[in-house]
């Protein structure tokens, strides 16, 4: 393991990063690999009962909650990511301009990204309550039937996605703003002495700019979103008829509600595969910089 | 330079800008009704007075103070813990020479790709073993193994000129005063952005203190909350949730509004990495 500049000498320079190392492999690198060993075992609280291959992953694939779970959490990927790419791209777009008017607005729509989960779906809750809340009063007013949107399988899944959405749009926006600022203002100069509108000069000169940005937006948002856990967990806990059942919500029901912990840390396997593809994906644009 | 905005689109902003207002505004309204008026019609939000009752509900439940407590002491326990380890790593990492530093330096890196449900179970299962849940060191110290800090504090270790520790060598100062000394005060920048998102993290952090933290006394703020919500139809009422939304949610919003730039850096500087 020694590289060639390094020397026996040099081993007390290693007890700086030592603290780290422990909590890392503590927390990290001994956590992974058990949760590896487990995913093949069956066992509940009070411990592993017997090795059972990979027979926990074929009960996976043929357990039709956990599929619904996944179609759930592909659904509301599809939901929020391309809502939080783009409204957050035409914000930054609007609000890239250091008047006032932009400075407060840049305020606003960041401000919900500070909030827990639990605040945020409190917060939610109290608008999509069929019986007092905020948009049941705007649809009596108009003299329609208040809906329980979080009972309604069709409606909850979106209700929440519109929560989320207003939860998380103030990064993607951000990213976006700084990603704007990096774009030389040459290119403009050039592009008002050609006499270029408005449309040509953002498809043109500013969208090329920033298509690095879009994607790299686009896989953190997949990551992120991919996660989704407390907000079904507080507002439907899955359901109704396990219409907001996302995969975390399956893997914390099953590891503790049910203590099928092999099962799930199966489950738990699964997901870390998928999110680690999208992770790679994003390395790799990531890594790209140079070639722009 | 920046080219004439069409009226149109800032026009579609300040609405969305309302929009993202409403649910707050809301909220905040009804907190401030009182829980009789509230069961009777809730149009009630629009006329009748107001009054602070569901805050005083609130002050009066001494629970909520021990959240906050809770809440406080592990968020700066690992802010303080994820500062103090990072630094010294990331000096490790950048300026010294050791058997190994490249290939530990990678898979540190390789960490960052690990999810939370890769390894809470796992996690879950030693504290159990250790019987360490219901404790603050077990809601602290899993945050404290995050490889994002380390990585921030290597590459603003890596970014300060050389030269500057060479001289202080010459002066015969050890390793670890050029560490102290000189080169931390340095990163100060780096150090705020990397405590203000720690901070912010364990501050709303869900999962781990929901299944670490059963004992209602070692709730998070967070979990207590969400607690409370869980038995929505039992609690005291309409008035009494808003006004602790209100409660939860507000001291983080102004602490927002005076260090936003510094909150808006981290965030984003914790998501491009």
């Amino acid at each position: 393991m020694a590289t060639a500049r390094a020397s026996k000498h040099d081993w007390p320079n290693a007890l700086f990063v030592l603290p780290y190392l422990v909590v890392f492999v503590a927390m990290i690198v001994v956590p992974l690999g058990m949760g590896m060993w487990l995913s093949t075992t069956k066992g509940d609280l009070f411990g592993v009962e017997a090795n059972v291959g990979l027979s926990n992953f074929t009960r996976l694939f043929g357990d039709p909650i956990f599929l619904e779970t996944v179609k759930n959490t592909f659904y509301f990927v599809l939901l929020t990511v391309p809502a939080l790419t783009l409204i957050g791209l035409g914000l930054a777009l609007v609000l890239n301009t250091p008047a006032r008017w932009a400075t407060v607005l840049r305020t606003i729509f960041f401000a919900s990204t500070v909030l827990s989960v639990t605040v945020v779906t409190l917060v939610w809750r109290l608008v999509f309550l069929p019986d007092g809340g905020l948009l049941a009063v705007i649809s009596e007013a108009l003299g329609r039937t208040p809906i329980a949107f979080l009972n309604n399988p069709d409606l909850a899944m979106p209700a929440i996605a519109i929560t989320t959405i207003w939860w998380c749009i103030g990064l993607p926006m951000v990213l976006f703003l700084a990603a704007l600022q990096q774009v030389p203002r040459e290119l403009y100069e050039a592009a008002a002495l050609d006499n270029a509108g408005r449309w040509t000069t953002l498809r043109r000169i500013t969208l090329p700019a920033i298509s690095r940005t879009f994607v790299l937006v686009v896989i953190i948002e997949i990551i992120l979103q991919f996660q989704l856990f407390g907000q079904p967990q507080l507002m439907t806990l899955g359901g109704p008829n396990n219409a907001t059942r996302p995969i975390v919500l399956f893997i914390y029901e099953t590891g503790w509600r049910q203590w099928e912990l092999g099962y799930a840390a199966a489950a738990a396997q699964v997901l870390f595969a998928m999110i680690l593809i999208a992770a790679m994906a994003q390395y790799l644009v990531a890594s790209r910089k140079g070639a722009q | 330079m920046m080219r004439s905005r069409n009226p149109v689109a800032i026009a579609l902003v300040v609405i969305a800008g309302l929009l993202m207002l409403a649910p707050m505004l809301w909220v905040l309204a009804l907190s401030l009704k009182s829980n009789a008026a509230l069961m009777a019609d809730t149009n009630a939000v629009f006329d009748g007075a107001f009054t602070l009752e569901n805050y005083v509900a609130i002050l009066g439940n001494g629970q909520v103070f021990r959240w906050i407590g809770n809440s406080l002491i592990v968020s700066l326990g690992m802010t303080v813990g994820v500062l103090v380890l990072a630094s010294l790593a990331g000096y490790g990492f950048a300026r010294l020479e050791f058997p190994g530093r490249k290939i530990l330096f990678v898979i540190v890196l390789l960490g960052l790709a690990v999810p939370e449900q890769a390894v809470i179970i796992a996690r879950h299962q030693l504290f159990s073993w250790a019987e360490w849940h219901n404790s603050y060191p077990a809601l602290i110290i899993p945050g404290l193994s995050a490889p994002f800090g380390v990585f921030l504090m290597t590459q603003y270790f890596r970014a300060i000129p050389k030269e500057l520790d060479e001289a202080a060598m010459l002066d015969n100062a050890s390793r670890f005063t050029v560490f102290w000394k000189v080169l931390l005060p340095l990163t100060i920048p780096a150090q705020a952005t990397l405590g203000i998102f720690t901070f912010l993290h364990a501050w709303n952090d869900y999962w781990w203190p929901l299944i670490s933290a059963t004992n209602k006394q070692m709730f998070t703020l967070t979990v207590g909350i969400a607690s409370t919500q869980m038995n929505f139809a039992q609690t005291e009422g309409l008035g009494f949730l808003m006004a602790q939304a209100v409660f939860a949610g507000l001291p983080i919003l102004i602490v927002y509004l005076f260090f936003q730039k510094y909150i808006i850096q981290a965030v984003a500087g914790a998501a491009g990495r």
